[in-house]
């Protein structure tokens, strides 16, 4: 069954003057990693914040239907916090609060009321899921901006584990990191796609022919041509998304 | 070629500013250099005219009455009522000021922000006498009829002062929570946080020292504030120290401008108001350190 599916998605911004997304239609598969690339500024930010309706932070507009689970969370009786725990999200910039390694992976636990006594284990077991716990394991108390770019965006990926939700939203998880870093984080996908569904957004063509399953090309705030990624990148349909992937535009 | 450009420039720049502009230098340094030289010579004029009594040493500093005529020149009730004073009005200013920074940094709409920011800020540009005048006239009247005592007095003293504040307290520490980079409120909503939760967590946190700064500014401004206190807190004939805040009381400032009037030119008296005078300014300043010395950690920690 499929775990997110968007129907006659759009997102206008500005009082609905500028259209960020145009009627997007598209079925996400549970564990595995899909795939968004597109030029900048076609939308694919704004349709994977439309995913955990933090769009709406900015004041945009929603319309059409975003189904998780076959439950729309548009329909006004979904609660946004719950929603936002089931779906973690993963920024472009390493954005680790400005407190101690545990502090960070602890904060989503402790706002959603777990007790104290569990939170070792559940940060100890968040940090081995990111792949940063051998790293880290004797300087939890430290300051967490004292770490490297691809340590914090790690540690980024722990705290979203944290709260332990279904769906993980990444939206340039990489752009600011260098080539190991990246590699690692790609490694790191790959793994949590057995329990977790994952979206990302990627500007790297290599990395979304590497890491995803699925892949959705967008031009404009529509969804141009979306399937298998072996299809999308060897025998794609579209002469636009062709275009695109041979980086005779964009 | 870019290198005998460069020659070029420099040549001609000194060929064309070469006596003028070093001129105007020395101007600007000659100003830069009596402004401090101002300020130098202040500081050590009150010094040199408070020492006689400074140096009373623990009979000033400690001492409990203040009666000039008898030549008794203790400080304490003075100071103590400043303190209170001082410290109520800013925990009234933090009660109000600190909900409506958060208020408008984190909920109001733009239209509604536009029409607040600048009332608040004319607070500061009403005239102290002005302000003191209406509390008189209206706020002492207020409290002698419905509460009690003769409305002159530090409770007065507070609500004037805490007016007087809150214009800092709430555009700096509004200013401070805006300064929190968008990306941690981001981060802490994406984990499920509510806003409230957000506010309790991320964002006052992060701008506590910008938050604090703006309260202990506001303590050194409510400290050395004269004309609005001088009219509401009563000043009774001798400085003492109050059981309750419905009584009169006399601040540091009220008590130099009051007896300033009749004091006897190079009396011993005359010394002692200078010397109250250097301990004003001395709390004032380094409240005013820890307010730059909090700023410059906010932005610090802020910024990264
Ligand atoms: N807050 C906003 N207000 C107004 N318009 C916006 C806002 N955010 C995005 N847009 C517009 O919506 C469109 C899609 O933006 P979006 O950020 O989703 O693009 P993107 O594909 O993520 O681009 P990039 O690859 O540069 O991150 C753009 O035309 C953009 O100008
Ligand atoms: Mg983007």
């Amino acid at each position: 069954m499929s775990k997110i599916e968007t129907i006659g998605l759009s997102v206008y911004y500005g009082d609905g003057t500028v259209c960020g997304l145009k009627a997007v239609n598209i079925t996400i598969e549970a564990n595995k990693i899909t795939a968004l690339i597109g030029p900048s500024g076609c939308g694919k930010t704004t349709f994977l914040r439309a995913l955990n309706r933090m769009n709406e932070l900015k004041g945009a507009q929603t319309k059409g239907k975003v189904l998780i689970d076959g439950i729309d969370i548009y329909n006004g009786k979904v609660d946004v916090i719950q929603l936002r725990k089931r779906i973690g999200m993963v920024f472009q910039q390493p954005n680790p609060f400005p407190m101690s390694i545990y502090d960070n992976v602890a904060y989503g636990p402790r706002i959603h009321g777990q007790r104290n006594e569990n939170l070792g284990t559940i940060v100890e077991e968040s940090l081995k899921k990111a792949a940063l716990w051998d790293e880290v394991k004797d300087r939890l108390d430290e300051n967490a901006l004292g770490f490297s770019g691809g340590q914090q965006q790690r540690l980024c990926i722990a705290r979203a584990l944290a709260v332990n939700p279904e769906i993980i939203l990444f939206d340039e998880p990489c752009s600011a990191l260098d080539p190991v870093s990246t590699a690692r984080i790609e490694e790191l996908l790959t793994e949590l796609k057995q329990e977790y569904t994952i979206v990302i957004v990627t500007h790297n063509m290599q990395q979304a022919a590497r890491v995803s399953d699925c892949t959705a090309f967008f031009l404009m705030g529509e969804l141009i041509e979306y399937g298998k990624t072996s299809q999308i990148f060897e025998r794609p349909k579209d002469k636009r998304t062709e275009d695109y992937i041979t980086g005779r535009f964009g | 070629m870019s290198d005998s450009a460069q020659r070029c420039a420099g040549a001609f720049g000194s060929f064309r500013g070469g006596l003028a502009e070093r001129l105007v230098e020395k101007l600007l340094f000659i100003c830069a250099l009596s402004s401090i030289l101002i300020v130098f010579f202040i500081i050590a004029f009150i010094l040199k005219e408070g020492i006689p009594v400074l140096a009373l040493g623990p009979d000033f500093f400690f001492g409990m009455t203040w009666k000039p005529g008898q030549g008794q020149f203790g400080v304490v009730p003075t100071v103590l009522s400043t303190f209170i004073v001082g410290i109520g009005a800013l925990g009234i200013a933090a009660v109000i000021g600190i909900p409506a920074a958060i208020y408008l940094a984190e909920f109001a709409p733009e239209w509604l922000r536009a029409l607040i920011k600048p009332s608040v800020e004319m607070l500061v540009g009403i005239p102290s006498i002005v302000l003191g005048f209406f509390g008189l006239m209206v706020l002492v009247v207020f409290i002698r009829d419905n509460i009690g005592g003769w409305g002159e007095c530090i409770l007065a003293g507070w609500v004037i002062l805490a007016v007087m504040t809150l214009p800092h307290v709430i555009s700096i520490s509004e200013d401070a929570l805006r300064a929190v980079p968008r990306t941690y409120k981001e981060a802490s909503l994406g984990l499920g946080a509510t806003p409230l939760q957000t506010i309790r967590k991320i964002l006052v946190p992060n701008a506590r020292s910008g938050i604090l700064a703006s309260l202990i500014l506001g303590m050194g401004n409510a400290i050395g504030e004269t004309m609005a206190v001088l009219m509401v807190i009563g000043n009774p004939n001798i400085p003492w120290i109050p059981s309750s805040v419905l009584e009169p009381v006399r601040v540091l400032t009220s008590t130099i401008v009051i007896e300033i009037s009749y004091v006897v030119w190079g009396s011993t008296h005359q010394h002692a108001l200078f010397a109250l005078g250097v301990i004003l300014f001395s709390i004032v300043a380094v409240l005013n350190a820890i307010t730059t010395a909090l700023i410059r950690k906010g932005i610090r920690t802020g910024c990264r």
